[in-house]
């Protein structure tokens, strides 16, 4: 198996786009998975009868074959982009849901009953004290997602969408492997870097966590 | 200040916390809260700034029934300080103390100023006002807990156990603290603990709790250790309770005469503060007291001297006369005495 190094220097612009689109896919689906779990977590926390229906609808959704999904968005949506997020959205939901909710779980009894003591209101208490407290935990499950989002974008090729997923197809089909080879190392970096900077995000963000005694 | 009406608190589950509770908690005082766990004593305290509501009974403060309050709001004007002192761990220590002057709207700078000014009078350092709770020691933490409750500068603190988990000596550092200011402060102090001798310390008046969250007494500390109202408050203050009294009690009034010169002598250095008594080459250590001391601590080192004697300092811990174990024995007769007729 030998790279055309000439077609990678040929293709420069296709490949950046590319890679543009790819993680522009993934990080909608995360940004967008962040937004439905933070809010059923905060339910899925503090009304404990929902929230094995809540984990449990996550897991389900998990479990759905990724074609399939796509297959019954292809109505609503069609073969557009939307169809990709949404998909890829419903993938992020299981480790995002989880993850919120287990990090207001670790907020400390006596912490949140310090925000009450003093006269904090609920909102204000979740939105200064718990969610800050529970963000390493849920940067934990950030990661996990944009990683996994960054991986499952190719399977959108089906859809004619996928990112780097297209040069899969393309080498494939012409059996020409440099495309295969550059659209994987190409995704390897782009989860790579995105968990780094998100390492980096989560250092800036918790101050606390860095001095230590 | 605060005035429990009735009160009586029965949880979901059916046991009752607090059985018919009447009790008055003057201002500018402390009211401790004692008895063994389970006997609501921490409901008590809960119910004042509406972390626990009554299920019956009426709870006022400064003349107001707190159920008739924004909870809220309520608690923003009662200084709390929590069991191994709650502090938020993702903020740095002057913000935890600008917690409550930042909710009432005060400004961040104004709200940092002022928790700067907090920090000294708790007796930490201004760079400690940087770090984050958990690179502080047990006791600072606590400090920093006081220093929260007494940023918007309430007239009434909770304190729930406060000093529960730190060690008895930083605990004793921390009630000398707290005493001092108080002095300077005289907020109305309502404080639970387990342990009798913190509540004979600190306390103006002490309320015993029995299982069942019955107020068994209510009496001053050395009325409580005179006159205990039953069995049950006997036990709980425990068989020393007769020396108990004499910790309240000071060596003032107990006279004074020269050291004698006999077969043990009192060695002073060139100051004339007190070093050892000496016979026949042997030392023993002594200990000055002062006026302030307490007549438990003078029994104490009569009982240690090898004389039989106190020695007695002034402020600047110079010898100023000795004390008999007689003289101190009859005073504390006395002190029981006393204390047994006083109303």
């Amino acid at each position: 198996m030998t790279i055309d190094w000439s077609w990678i220097s040929g293709h420069t612009d296709d490949l950046t786009s590319l890679t543009v689109s790819h993680l522009q896919a993934a990080l909608s689906a995360v940004f967008f998975g962040l937004l439905i779990s933070l809010p059923l977590a905060v339910v899925a926390h503090r009304v404990r009868p929902l929230r094995g229906f809540l984990l449990g609808l996550s897991n389900v959704l998990f479990t759905i074959p990724s074609i399939a999904i796509f297959v019954l968005l292809l109505p609503v949506s069609g073969l557009t982009r939307t169809t990709t997020v949404i998909g890829l959205t419903v993938y992020t939901l299981v480790v995002l849901l989880r993850n919120t909710v287990e990090g207001l779980d670790s907020v400390p009894a006596k912490t949140k009953e310090a925000a009450k003591a003093m006269g904090t209101r609920p909102l204000r208490t979740l939105l200064t004290v718990e969610l800050p407290l529970a963000l390493p935990v849920i940067m934990a499950g950030v990661r996990i997602a944009t990683v996994m989002s960054i991986s499952l974008v190719s399977v959108a090729t089906y859809i004619g969408d996928g990112g780097l997923g297209q040069l899969f197809t393309d080498g494939f089909q012409r059996d020409f492997p440099t495309p295969v080879i550059v659209g994987v190392v190409l995704t390897l970096l782009l989860a790579v870097v995105a968990d780094a900077l998100l390492v980096a995000l989560q250092y800036v963000l918790t101050p606390w966590r860095r001095r230590r005694a | 200040m605060i005035q429990f009406d009735a009160v009586h608190k029965r949880f979901p589950n059916g046991t009752t916390a607090v059985h018919d509770l009447t009790l008055d908690m003057p201002e500018g005082g402390v009211t401790v809260l004692v008895g063994s766990s389970g006997c609501g004593k921490t409901t008590t305290l809960r119910m004042i700034n509406r972390m626990v509501e009554p299920t019956s009974g009426t709870i006022q403060v400064g003349g107001k029934d707190v159920t008739r309050q924004d909870a809220a709001e309520l608690r923003r004007s009662i200084g709390y300080v929590i069991q191994q002192s709650g502090l938020f761990p993702h903020r740095t220590v002057l913000d935890n103390i600008a917690t409550v002057p930042l909710l009432l709207g005060h400004g961040r700078r104004k709200a940092r100023a002022r928790a700067a000014e907090l920090l000294e009078t708790v007796g930490l350092s201004t760079d400690s006002g940087k770090r984050y709770p958990h690179q502080l020691s047990g006791g600072q933490q606590q400090r920093v807990g006081v220093a929260r409750a007494l940023a918007a500068d309430p007239p009434v603190l909770l304190m729930d156990e406060p000093f529960g988990a730190v060690d008895p000596v930083v605990r004793t550092q921390l009630q000398d603290e707290l005493l001092r200011l108080q002095k300077e402060l005289n907020k109305t102090i309502v404080f639970v603990t387990h342990d009798v001798d913190e509540a004979v310390r600190l306390g103006d008046q002490i309320a015993i709790f029995r299982t069942g969250g019955h107020l068994v007494q209510c009496a001053t500390p050395s009325e409580l250790l005179a006159r205990p109202a039953d069995d049950f408050v006997a036990d709980f203050l425990g068989a020393e309770r007769g020396l108990k009294l004499l910790s309240l009690k000071t060596l003032a009034a107990v006279p004074q005469g020269p050291a004698p010169q006999g077969d043990w002598t009192l060695v002073l250095d060139a100051a004339g503060k007190p070093l050892h008594w000496s016979a026949k080459g042997a030392e023993v250590p002594v200990r000055p007291l002062k006026d302030g001391d307490s007549l438990l601590a003078a029994l104490n080192e009569s009982v240690a001297s090898p004389t039989g004697l106190i020695a007695r300092v002034d402020a600047d811990g110079v010898l100023t006369g000795v004390s008999s174990r007689d003289d101190i024995h009859t005073h504390a007769g006395q002190a029981h005495t006393e204390a047994r007729v006083a109303v």
